[in-house]
C-alpha cells in the first residue's frame, strides 16, 4: 500500500469512527427528543413520524453536525424546521384576546379555593391532574407552546431555544413569559372551575 | 391574608428571571429582599417552582419501545460513506 493509499484508508476509517459515534450519540438522545417531540405536535403518531424523519435526515446528514456542539439542540433543529415543512404554520395562530392574567393568577386561584395555607403544601399542585396539565398545555397557541415545550419541558436555555426556533433570544423571553401565563390561565379553567 | 403592597408587584415582575436564574445581580437582591419579609410572594415563589417541575414530569411521555427499535435500523439502512 502506498503512503497515499495508506493515508486514505486512515482517513476513511476515522470518518467511519466519527460516524458511529455520531450515530450512537444521536440514538442515546432519542429519549429526550421524542419527549419535546411528543408535546410539539398534537397526536403520539405524529410525534413519531416525526422523530422518524428528523433521524433519517440525521443520519443522512451527519457529516454537518460538528462534534462537540450541542447534538440534542442540532436535532432538535432538524425537527422543527421538518415540522414547519409539514405547512403547520402556514395557519398562523389567530391573535389572541388580550390576555391579562398576572404571573400568580393560577396561585391566587388556588390560595381563593383551597386557602393560602394550602400553597404551601408540597401536593398543592396535585389539584391539577397530570391529565389536565397535558390538556393545558396543548391548549396554548403555537408559537408560545413551542417555547414552553423547549424551556419547561425540553430543559433548552433562553439561546438554545433561539437558534432552535431560528427567533432572536427576547422573542424567546417574551413567548416563554406570556406561554407560561397562558398556560396557568388554562390550568386553572381546567381544573378549578 | 397577607398585605398586599406595591413591593409585591414589583416581586411578580421578577417572578420569571428569578425561577430561571436570569436576572441582574442587582434584581437578585430587590426579589429575595422582598421574598424575606413576605409570605404572600415567597408562597407564591416556591408554588411556581413546584408547578414547573410537576408541569415538567406531568408533560414527559417515555418514547415508545418500538419507535426506539425503528430508529436503531434507520441507521443501520442509512446508506454507507
Amino acid at each position: 500500500m502506498s503512503e497515499t493509499e495508506a493515508a486514505g484508508a486512515r482517513r476513511i476509517a476515522a470518518e467511519a469512527r466519527g460516524r458511529v459515534r455520531f450515530e450512537e450519540e444521536a440514538l442515546e438522545l432519542a429519549d429526550q427528543v421524542y419527549r419535546v417531540a411528543r408535546r410539539l405536535v398534537g397526536t403520539r403518531e405524529e410525534a413519531e413520524e416525526l422523530v422518524q424523519e428528523t433521524y433519517v435526515r440525521a443520519f443522512r446528514s451527519w457529516s454537518s453536525y460538528t462534534p462537540g456542539t450541542n447534538m440534542r439542540a442540532w436535532l432538535l433543529r432538524i425537527l422543527t424546521n421538518l415540522n414547519l415543512d409539514r405547512g403547520r404554520k402556514i395557519q398562523r395562530t389567530p391573535d389572541l384576546q388580550p390576555l391579562e392574567e398576572g404571573d400568580y393568577f393560577l396561585a391566587n386561584k388556588l390560595a381563593a379555593a383551597e386557602g393560602e395555607q394550602a400553597l404551601d403544601q408540597e401536593r398543592v399542585v396535585e389539584k391539577l391532574s397530570q391529565d389536565n396539565v397535558v390538556e393545558a398545555l396543548s391548549e396554548v397557541p403555537h408559537d408560545f407552546r413551542d417555547v414552553v415545550v423547549l424551556v419547561d419541558i425540553g430543559e433548552f436555555s433562553y439561546a438554545d431555544a433561539a437558534q432552535i426556533l431560528d427567533v432572536p433570544i427576547g422573542t424567546v423571553m417574551s413567548r416563554l413569559h406570556r406561554g407560561r401565563r397562558i398556560l396557568k390561565q388554562k390550568l386553572a379553567e381546567e381544573s378549578l372551575t | 391574608m397577607t398585605d398586599h403592597d406595591p413591593g409585591c408587584e414589583k416581586c411578580e415582575e421578577l417572578l420569571q428571571g428569578y425561577l430561571d436564574r436570569d436576572l441582574a445581580p442587582a434584581e437578585v437582591v430587590v426579589a429575595e429582599g422582598h421574598l424575606d419579609g413576605c409570605d404572600y410572594c415567597r408562597r407564591r415563589y416556591r408554588f411556581e417552582e413546584r408547578l414547573r417541575r410537576y408541569i415538567r414530569i406531568s408533560a414527559s411521555e417515555r418514547i415508545p419501545a418500538g419507535l426506539r427499535q425503528k430508529l436503531a435500523e434507520l441507521r443501520d439502512q442509512s446508506p454507507a460513506l
